[in-house]
């Protein structure tokens, strides 16, 4: 038997006039995650404040292109550091970005099966490695085996944190090409490779861009992988063999030091390695943020965060 | 019964109408990203009838519906104009929250869409448990009650804490029905109600409208001219946005005064 | 016959650039393998010498002679710092997803963008802000207070504080892992149907409503996802939390207070690794260290990136089919 019209009345009348207060509730709610998103930014605003604040300071020509004076001393600068953070970062790429690239074009062409499910799969997770242990490894294959520091570890090291990256961002941007630019190059009888190579590639060029600047913004400003490989010094290039120095590792060497001057410097390297990373990632944002590819550079981070 | 609706009625003093019409929309328009895909369309819906709302594709029917609930809130970039009164007050005032609303006015939607996480019984509840409702006895008879409206109460009785996901799609939409009426809503609107459905799972679906709109006002969208002329009192024939004729269901089928409702009603296009 | 040759060769380049794709893909998984298996062999040397006190002892000498190691406090100081560091983590990180996920577009962009900007930042800065601004902010506002009010009465807090201890790591690491977890929970809450939050709405609810019937409960596998995804970087982040730490070692670098000084696995090796004699058993115990902590973050990682791509693969379908 159903309801009546009246007992229908009645139900109404029971539903509680609690509106007011579930409205009052969704406010506390929503001012409560509005109150996340500010927390988690106070961090970032104190850090990019203190960075420019105390960094900027400690800037000069001297201080960019000398070697460290003295410990202690507050005199000399990070030239070396500069110079070995450009240098390791060039050789990571030349080893992770065609390997990134190739993998990528493995994952979007070939991928379609049990191991490419499992190569993207552990590709994504080998992305979350602590980096200190591909720093480890790297240590014990090339450093333990050649009997010395040298550069080409630190760059195998960070390689290893670049080409997962590259090879999902390109996956991702492959993906993005439409078939018929495929279909197309096939039917004019041009072989797979010379139609990935030739037209899909470039077709996917400014997402593989990002990708690759995305790893060396994120390598960049890696250390504790160079702290078993590249060792840090004081001295310009002085030869693959020998250690060398880097922008982060030299922070870490300025934070361990007692003097107010190597605090100083210390800002003043930290600066310097901010805005190289800022202005990779706000480049990239930027030129997603206003050529007409917004959705684009989502897509790619999906890639990369997953 | 009163006889027919003249549009040119319909746009006349609304107001003064107010009292004998359970839901009146004037001059509602929707923008999309300031594409408008509703233009201007005045409507009048009796207390316990169904109307029914025809028309191609994209002709802006189910966007019209939206409206009646104020579902748009939630859209980014959508945009509505228009007044829209229930029982003559003001859906879109400023001063009044949609969820005052709401509640009074029902939606099913095209897609059965059951919470899949709960139970029969709990996607009943869960209006009903927003609500403020707590006491178990009286949940239990409004939850038997608003699932044998929806006519499945013979169905699932034996298995209420059964995950809703394990029912046929039929079901599943007459759970969901069972939900939008648990809240004890006046109005209740539904967006192509069977277009997901099989024949027999749509008869019955037909048969719970009829049966509700003893209690009931009922809107519906489809784009099934059979159901229309099988469920509803009234019906309204939509094009490109706009409201081209709104009469007796018999009326719009039999002999529609615009042409392009008789072409489309003898299926001629859409 | 020429076609023959014609159609052979073209099947051979194809072939070659196949291969070589197929061999640069494989890369992944060989490198895992390979990375385990050394670091075992490596570190074998410990594992023979401590068997299973490497796990659970605590003692930590590497002076020749009386060598001995026992890595149990920095298996317990990881787990600590990371938890805590989800404990206060995710629940901000689930709020910014929440707000961005429901704000508008002028907002949730550059907002989506700014915490974006947080993982940008490197580790070596968090920990150079975090010793020289931050932990001076801690001591202040958090640390005294709390051993002022609390110290007394619970472990916990007990222990005066210093500001480099098992505490400021903690939030250090709270701070990084939030654009992690924000970023892949937004992803997941944007994931969740447009017809289960109408559902919500339909029934009157408000906007906290629907996130509590209809997105938490479809989407809670993928946030739990989300979060072992913040712990497995908090479990292998190195540099911040090396550097606030405090760097205790052996028996004195177990958890007691949140106030002392502790070290992690990450950070033993950081610190030590250096300094260690290949020859010697220290070497082979940091390698070892080295081997547990990326056995965990691959278990973790696994776990979490099943739990968040089933839930990314379901989005519209499966559920409302």
């Amino acid at each position: 038997m159903m309801a009546s019209t009246q007992k229908r009345a009645e139900y109404r009348l029971l539903f509680k006039q609690n509106v007011k207060r579930r409205l009052l509730i969704n406010k506390i709610a929503l001012g409560a995650v509005f109150c996340c998103v500010v927390l988690a930014l106070i961090p970032l605003v104190s850090i990019l404040f203190e960075v420019f604040e105390n960094g900027l300071s400690a800037l000069s020509v001297e201080f960019l292109t000398q070697p460290p004076g003295a410990i202690g001393s507050g005199e000399g600068g990070i030239g070396p550091a500069i110079q070995g953070t450009m240098i390791i970062i060039g050789m990571s790429s030349l080893i992770g970005v065609p390997i990134g690239i190739m993998s990528g074009i493995y994952l979007a062409e070939f991928g379609d099966n049990r191991l490419g499910r499992t190569i993207r799969f552990f590709n994504d997770v080998f992305m979350e490695f602590p980096s200190i242990v591909l720093g480890i490894f790297a240590f014990l294959t090339i450093v333990l085996l050649l009997g010395h520091f040298t550069l080409w570890a630190g760059a195998f090291a960070l390689s290893l944190i670049m080409f997962p990256i590259v090879a999902r961002t390109t996956e991702e941007s492959l993906k993005l090409v439409p078939l018929t630019y495929r279909e197309a190059g096939l039917a004019i009888g041009l072989k797979k490779w010379v139609v990935t190579v030739r037209i899909v590639l470039s077709a996917a060029k400014s997402g593989m861009i990002t990708g690759i600047l995305l790893a060396v913004a994120r390598i960049g400003g890696e250390t504790a992988p160079l702290i078993m490989t590249v060792l840090g010094s004081s001295q310009f290039f002085a030869g693959l063999d020998s250690p060398m120095d880097a922008l982060p590792l030299r922070i870490w060497r300025l934070s361990l030091l007692p003097y107010d001057s190597a605090q100083a410097q210390g800002w003043g390297a930290a600066v310097v390695l901010i805005i190289i990373i800022l202005a990779v990632n706000m480049g990239v944002r930027y030129y997603f943020a206003t050529r007409k590819r917004k959705g684009l550079l989502s897509k790619l981070l999906g890639g990369y965060r997953k | 019964m009163t006889a027919m609706i003249d549009m040119q009625d319909a746009r006349a003093d609304i107001v003064k109408d107010a009292p004998n019409y359970k839901m009146i929309a004037e001059n509602v328009s929707v923008f999309y990203d300031g594409i408008q895909a509703v233009k201007n369309v005045t409507m009048k819906f009796r207390e316990k009838s169904v109307t029914s709302l025809i028309g191609p594709s994209g002709c802006g029917k189910t966007t019209f519906l939206r409206c009646l609930n104020r579902m748009h809130d939630m859209t980014k970039n959508a945009r509505v104009e228009g007044r829209i009164l229930l029982d003559g007050q003001d859906l879109y005032s400023k001063d009044v929250d949609p969820i005052y609303h709401r509640r009074k006015v029902g939606m099913v939607f095209q897609k059965p869409n059951p919470f899949p996480t709960m139970s029969i019984y709990d996607n009943v509840a869960a209006g009903l448990r927003l609500n403020g409702v707590k006491d178990r006895k009286i949940l239990d008879e409004i939850v038997e009650d608003s699932l044998r409206m929806s006519y499945i109460w013979d169905e699932v009785k034996d298995n209420l804490r059964k995950p809703a996901m394990e029912l046929s799609g039929g079901q599943q939409q007459r759970v969901c029905i069972a939900r939008a009426l648990a809240i004890q809503p006046e109005v209740l609107l539904m967006d192509e109600p069977a277009s997901a459905l099989d024949p027999i799972a749509t008869q019955k679906i037909e048969e719970t409208i009829t049966e509700l709109a003893k209690e009931f006002t009922i809107i519906i969208v489809t784009h099934n001219m059979q159901q229309a002329v099988r469920v509803s009192n009234y019906t309204a024939f939509m094009y490109l946005g706009e409201l081209i004729e709104f009469d007796e269901t018999k009326k719009i089928f039999t002999q529609p005064r615009n042409e392009l409702t008789a072409k489309y009603v003898k299926g001629q296009f859409g | 016959m020429l076609t023959n040759k014609k159609g052979e060769r073209r099947f051979s380049s194809d072939k070659i650039f196949k291969i070589a794709a197929t061999v640069s893909g494989v890369y992944v998984l060989v490198i895992i393998a390979l990375m385990v298996f050394q670091l075992y062999f490596e570190s074998h040397a410990v594992w023979e010498r401590e068997g299973l006190d490497f796990l659970i002892g605590s003692s930590w000498n590497a002076v020749e002679g009386r060598e001995s190691f026992g890595a149990a406090p920095y298996i317990l100081g990881t787990l600590v710092t990371a938890l805590l560091a989800m404990a206060i983590g995710v629940p901000l990180s689930i709020g910014i997803a929440m707000f961005i996920s429901q704000a508008p577009k002028f907002l949730a962009v550059p907002l989506g963008m700014l915490v974006d900007l947080l993982a940008a930042v490197p580790s070596i800065i968090y920990g150079f802000w975090g010793i020289f601004v931050f932990r001076q902010f801690l001591l202040d506002f958090v640390e005294y207070p709390l051993y002022d009010a609390l110290g007394e009465n619970s472990w916990i807090f007990l222990s005066a504080p210093f500001g480099l201890d098992i505490f400021t790591a903690s939030i250090i690491l709270a701070i990084m892992i939030i654009p992690t977890i924000s970023a892949v929970s937004r992803e997941i809450m944007m994931a969740v149907p447009h017809q289960q939050k109408e559902a919500a709405y339909m029934l009157g609810a408000t906007r906290w409503e629907m996130f509590r019937i209809s997105i938490f409960p479809y989407a809670k596998t993928g946030l739990i996802g989300a979060a072992i995804l913040g712990l497995g970087r908090a479990v292998g982040e190195t540099m911040a939390v090396t550097m606030l730490i405090g760097n205790a070692t052996g028996p004195g670098a177990f958890p007691q207070s949140l106030f002392q000084p502790g070290q992690t696995m990450s950070s033993i090796i950081a610190n030590e690794f250096i300094e260690a004699s290949p020859a010697s058993l220290h070497l082979p115990a940091l390698i070892g260290v080295g081997l547990i902590l990326l056995l965990v973050a691959i278990c973790i990682n696994v776990v979490a990136h099943i739990l968040v791509s089933r839930m990314l693969k379901v989005k519209e379908g499966v559920v409302n089919a």
